[in-house]
């Protein structure tokens, strides 16, 4: 068997306001908590000074970073150089179709407040950097399913709540 | 003990803050509080503790301790619990804990399918080598499961399992059996990505999976045939993310082979042809497709078919598009360029692009689609955006064009203008190690030497700060200042410029804050090889010995050293400034077979018409060559030449003094017959080598006691070119000194004077001076010289000019 390394991945995703604050981190690649901060904090810097005219595709180190603003979120995506940068945005907007169903028409606030479920949503969508449920219908009637387990199934009842 | 606060009012609690410091003590005193309940094992708020700790870790603060409380969590049996526990080491933990027991605890104690997806999803997004071969064998049970939620999950987790493992590979085959028969489009889709992976990564696997793309094709068409499904409709194209990761198995399996090829051939076609390009989601199919297509062995019309589609992405509105189109054209051009050049318009169209990506990509494509037949149309719009451009380009950008004038320049003209246009606008981008080789292409350019001079000496004028064409000009004014004196441009009109003008400018230049040492190196350089072309000796002795106390390390050792050559050594200082010779590689090559081939109209052997300069000891021996006229074989003395000195300086310009001009009739021929005395009694010794070479050697000059010898020989690596070696003998009483060889030639030819082994011909024939000519004779025309001596004999100067038109045939036919 040929060793190589991984030839599509997405390696991480990151979600930024524009005012550079962190929303929502999601590491496909084992990198320390040191390298994750730098990575972000240069990243972040990068796509904060990019115009409005530009390409959502910059070159960043030996990656692709494709990136898209939904009001005043960034969504960072990072992949391979080989891989399909037109099918990444549509791999973003996706997600933020998901995040738009779940919350109502969500904002920024929506993500602040509930991270948590952000994630879960996310997690559902996607996992190790691919996606895993190409139905938007699918991916929404899990989560449905497994916020109801934390209601009302007994001993994974949630009685206090977070 | 009050209930801990909870995750909303802390967030809410800290975005309060007005300050870092703020922030910070919030965050410091909650995490006191977390801390103390950890401490105290409380299970009830466990949960809610880790959720407003995984938010402090957002913000970047400390959240290691809250570590073994997500392992706690995740073996709890509540649902929510789980939930946030699996969350946090995903966030928290990374793959150097060894959490194995995490995910045991979710396979055996719970069989909900949503908590064995999180396992799943945990597992598959960070875990470690040990944790993967630990657990591979549940993954490739669940891989067989007939529920597609865990399925689907269990296919992509074994991708990581494989990253991770991959000698864990062959385990997952058996189970990828039946895959591509599932209806579920999770399942499918996350199969296909499985099987990518294995394809990629054993060719044993490649072959293996070859079988499967009928079945491929087969699923995609469907896709694309079947009406509106609303579960997988994006903008009217049906699961647009399958498509994709379909076509791209596609593209591993049929690399290289030509029954998958051709059994994927049509599919193509039809997504090619038939997918909606109105949004980003068709583009993108398309977009692969291309990929795919240029991969795989396509018959040429769907290779046509696809760059056409990346012509039609350059068009697009949308900038994504455009930089697609130009990152897959820049990989296809080398294979289809032909196909690539049809857009080369809008290629260039893209220099002017706003985006940076963008322009670069259009920039790296341009040079590779220059050629000869496009090469001055090109070169003007890289050369505009070579103007424009950011820094960030302008060094890559110099050296592309470099690169592409000296392959397709279509004149020497042209070429020595564009070099000087990025010296001038981008000359302080212009890449260190561009600097030899421009000032070698100058050399080798003789008839533009006037016109390179002047240029440059006129953008000097302007700007000194860029130190690469400061380099370039320095050297060229010390080269040819004398022609930049002589007023002898024929390009344009000659400007008027005097020594001392010149000499201001080179010291200028020493003086100056903005040069760099090694641009100062290069002016000292200047002025001193001035001192053998200009007649202001005086004031370049005085500008060498200031600079011999210069606290330049290097430039001081310079300055002693020309110092030197002025005291001790001045009679050799002509022969050590002498003028560069032509490097031989690039006189064979030279633009002369770049005209012939790029179609232009300039009839070819335009060059060799251009009057070759002589290389020869600080002189412009354009009017000696006048002398002996054009090409015809009939030495006729033309008519004053085009570039008769002003005689700004001495007499060493003055190789015309002491010949009539007027006489329409050729020079007297010198008197061949040997006179008597110089064969009586000396015992000449074998001036005659080389006969092996077959060309028979011959006496060139004998006259005064002053005997000049030819040998020949052929170049081994050039048969133009003929290897002269003179040898001068000295058969009176008296040494003759100061001894200095020039000769010219025809128009057709070309000369090279290298250096002579002394300027002292010892009397009494004891020991003969030899000196090589190099001739290079392209046209194979009949060659003759003209020679001029000077040499100090018995305390006089002695001067004699002569023909020489008895070179035996075989040393130029």
């Amino acid at each position: 068997i040929i060793c190589c390394p991984p030839p599509l991945q997405m390696q991480f995703m990151l979600l930024f306001s524009r005012q550079g604050k962190l929303r929502l981190q999601k590491w496909y690649v084992p990198l320390s908590d040191k390298e994750k901060k730098k990575i972000t904090r240069e990243l972040v810097q990068t796509v904060l000074a990019r115009k409005p005219k530009m390409c959502s595709f910059l070159e960043w180190r030996d990656l692709k970073i494709v990136y898209k603003r939904y009001a005043s979120l960034y969504f960072c995506c990072a992949i391979e150089d080989q891989d399909n940068e037109l099918i990444t945005l549509e791999i973003i907007h996706r997600y933020v179709e998901l995040l738009d169903k779940y919350f109502g028409s969500v904002c920024e606030l929506d993500i602040i407040f509930n991270f948590e479920k952000a994630y879960f949503i996310l997690d559902e969508f996607l996992l190790g950097g691919e996606a895993q449920e190409t139905s938007k219908k699918n991916v929404l009637k899990a989560i449905e399913q497994a916020d109801l387990l934390q209601e009302v199934r007994l001993g994974g009842g949630d009685l206090h709540g977070i | 003990m009050p209930a801990p606060i909870r995750l909303r009012e802390l967030i809410r609690t800290i975005r309060t803050a007005r300050t870092q410091a703020e922030e910070r003590e919030m965050i410091q005193k909650e995490s006191a509080a977390i801390r103390s309940s950890f401490r105290e094992e409380d299970n009830t708020y466990r949960c809610r503790n880790v959720a407003k700790l995984l938010y402090m870790h957002m913000l970047g603060y400390p959240a290691h301790f809250g570590q073994l409380e997500c392992l706690k969590l995740i073996a709890s049996q509540k649902f929510t619990d789980k939930r946030i526990g699996y969350l946090g080491a995903m966030l928290l933990l990374d793959e150097r804990q060894d959490s194995t027991l995490v995910f045991l605890s979710g396979w055996f104690f719970n069989n909900t399918q949503y908590v064995q997806g999180l396992a799943l999803c945990t597992l598959g997004c960070m875990g470690s080598s040990e944790m993967c071969r630990d657990l591979a064998g549940e993954v490739e049970k669940l891989l067989k499961t007939s529920n597609s939620y865990l399925r689907k999950k269990a296919a992509l987790c074994a991708v990581h399992v494989i990253r991770k493992v991959p000698e864990l590979m062959e385990m997952f085959l058996p189970a990828t059996k039946n895959l591509l028969s599932e209806k579920n489009h999770g399942v499918l889709h996350t199969s296909v990505v499985l099987l990518t992976e294995m394809c990629e990564r054993s060719p044993d696997m490649l072959s293996h999976f070859r079988k499967l793309v009928p079945q491929l094709v087969r699923i995609l068409k469907n896709l694309i045939m079947s009406g509106y499904s609303p579960e997988h409709d994006v903008s009217g194209i049906s699961d647009p993310f399958l498509q994709v990761r379909i076509l791209r198995l596609l593209r591993i399996l049929g690399k290289g082979d030509d029954d998958s090829s051709e059994a994927m051939n049509d599919i193509l076609a039809q997504v090619a042809t038939n997918t909606e390009t109105s949004k980003n989601v068709g583009n993108a199919i398309l977009y692969e497709t291309v990929l795919t297509i240029m991969d795989i062995k396509s018959e040429s019309g769907l290779r046509v078919l696809a760059i056409n589609i990346l012509g039609r992405f350059l068009l697009n509105n949308d900038k994504n598009i455009r930089y697609v189109a130009l990152t897959s054209l820049l990989k296809t051009v080398q294979t289809d360029h032909n196909a690539v050049q049809r857009h080369r318009s809008t290629i260039v169209d893209c220099l002017k692009d706003l985006d940076v990506s963008i322009k670069r990509r259009a920039m790296e494509l341009s040079f590779a689609l220059v050629n000869g037949n496009n090469i001055r149309g090109m070169m003007k719009e890289l050369l505009y955006f070579l103007d424009s451009c950011d820094p960030e380009f302008k060094a890559d950008c110099a050296s592309g064009i470099f690169l592409a004038a000296e392959k397709y320049a279509p004149s020497k003209r042209w070429h020595i203008d564009t070099i000087m246009r990025v010296l001038t606008t981008a000359g302080s981008y212009v890449r260190d190690d561009c600097v030899p080789n421009l000032i070698q292409l100058i050399t080798n350019s003789v008839e533009m030497h006037a016109y390179t001079v002047q240029r440059l000496y006129k953008a000097l004028l302007d700007d000194i700060s860029q130190q690469p064409f400061v380099q370039v000009s320095s050297w060229c004014i010390g080269e040819y200042g004398d022609l930049l004196v002589s007023g002898q441009c024929e390009e344009e009109d000659p400007i008027q410029v005097t020594e001392d003008e010149v000499l201001d400018v080179l010291e200028g230049l020493l003086a100056s804050n903005l040069s760099s040492p090694v641009t100062r190196g290069y002016a000292l350089t200047a002025v001193m090889k001035l001192s053998t072309r200009l007649s202001s000796v005086n004031r370049i002795k005085k500008v060498v010995s200031i600079y011999g106390s210069s606290i330049d390390v290097e430039l001081q050792q310079r300055a002693v050293e020309y110092n030197a050559l002025f005291k001790k050594y001045d009679h050799m200082r002509c022969a050590l400034l002498e003028r560069m010779p032509i490097m031989e590689k690039a006189a064979a090559n030279g633009p002369t077979e770049t005209v012939q081939t790029n179609g232009e109209a300039e009839p070819a052997g335009l060059e060799p018409k251009h009057p070759p300069t002589i290389i020869q000891p600080a002189n412009q021996a354009n009017d000696l060559l006048d002398l002996l006229g054009g090409n015809d074989v009939v030495p006729v003395i033309s008519t004053a030449p085009a570039m008769k000195p002003a005689s700004a300086g001495g007499e060493l310009l003055d190789l015309l003094g002491g010949l009539s001009l007027s006489a329409p009739t050729p020079a007297p021929p010198i008197p061949m017959s040997q006179p008597p005395f110089l064969l009586d009694g000396l015992s000449s010794q074998p001036l005659f080598n080389d006969i092996a070479t077959g060309i028979p050697p011959m006496t060139a000059y004998n006259k005064n006691g002053l005997k000049i010898d030819f040998t020949f020989e052929r170049s081994n690596t050039n048969p133009n070119i003929a290897i002269i070696t003179i040898h001068a003998a000295n058969s009176t009483e008296a040494e003759m000194t100061n001894f200095v060889f020039q000769a010219a030639v025809p128009k057709t030819f070309q000369l090279q004077l290298l250096s002579p082994s002394s300027s002292i011909i010892p009397a009494l024939n004891q020991g003969p001076v030899t000196q090589v000519i190099k001739v290079l004779n392209p046209q194979k025309q009949q060659l003759r010289m003209r020679i001029k001596l000077t040499y100090n004999h018995k305390g006089s100067p002695v001067q004699d000019l002569a023909e020489v038109n008895n070179f035996p045939p075989q040393s130029w036919q």
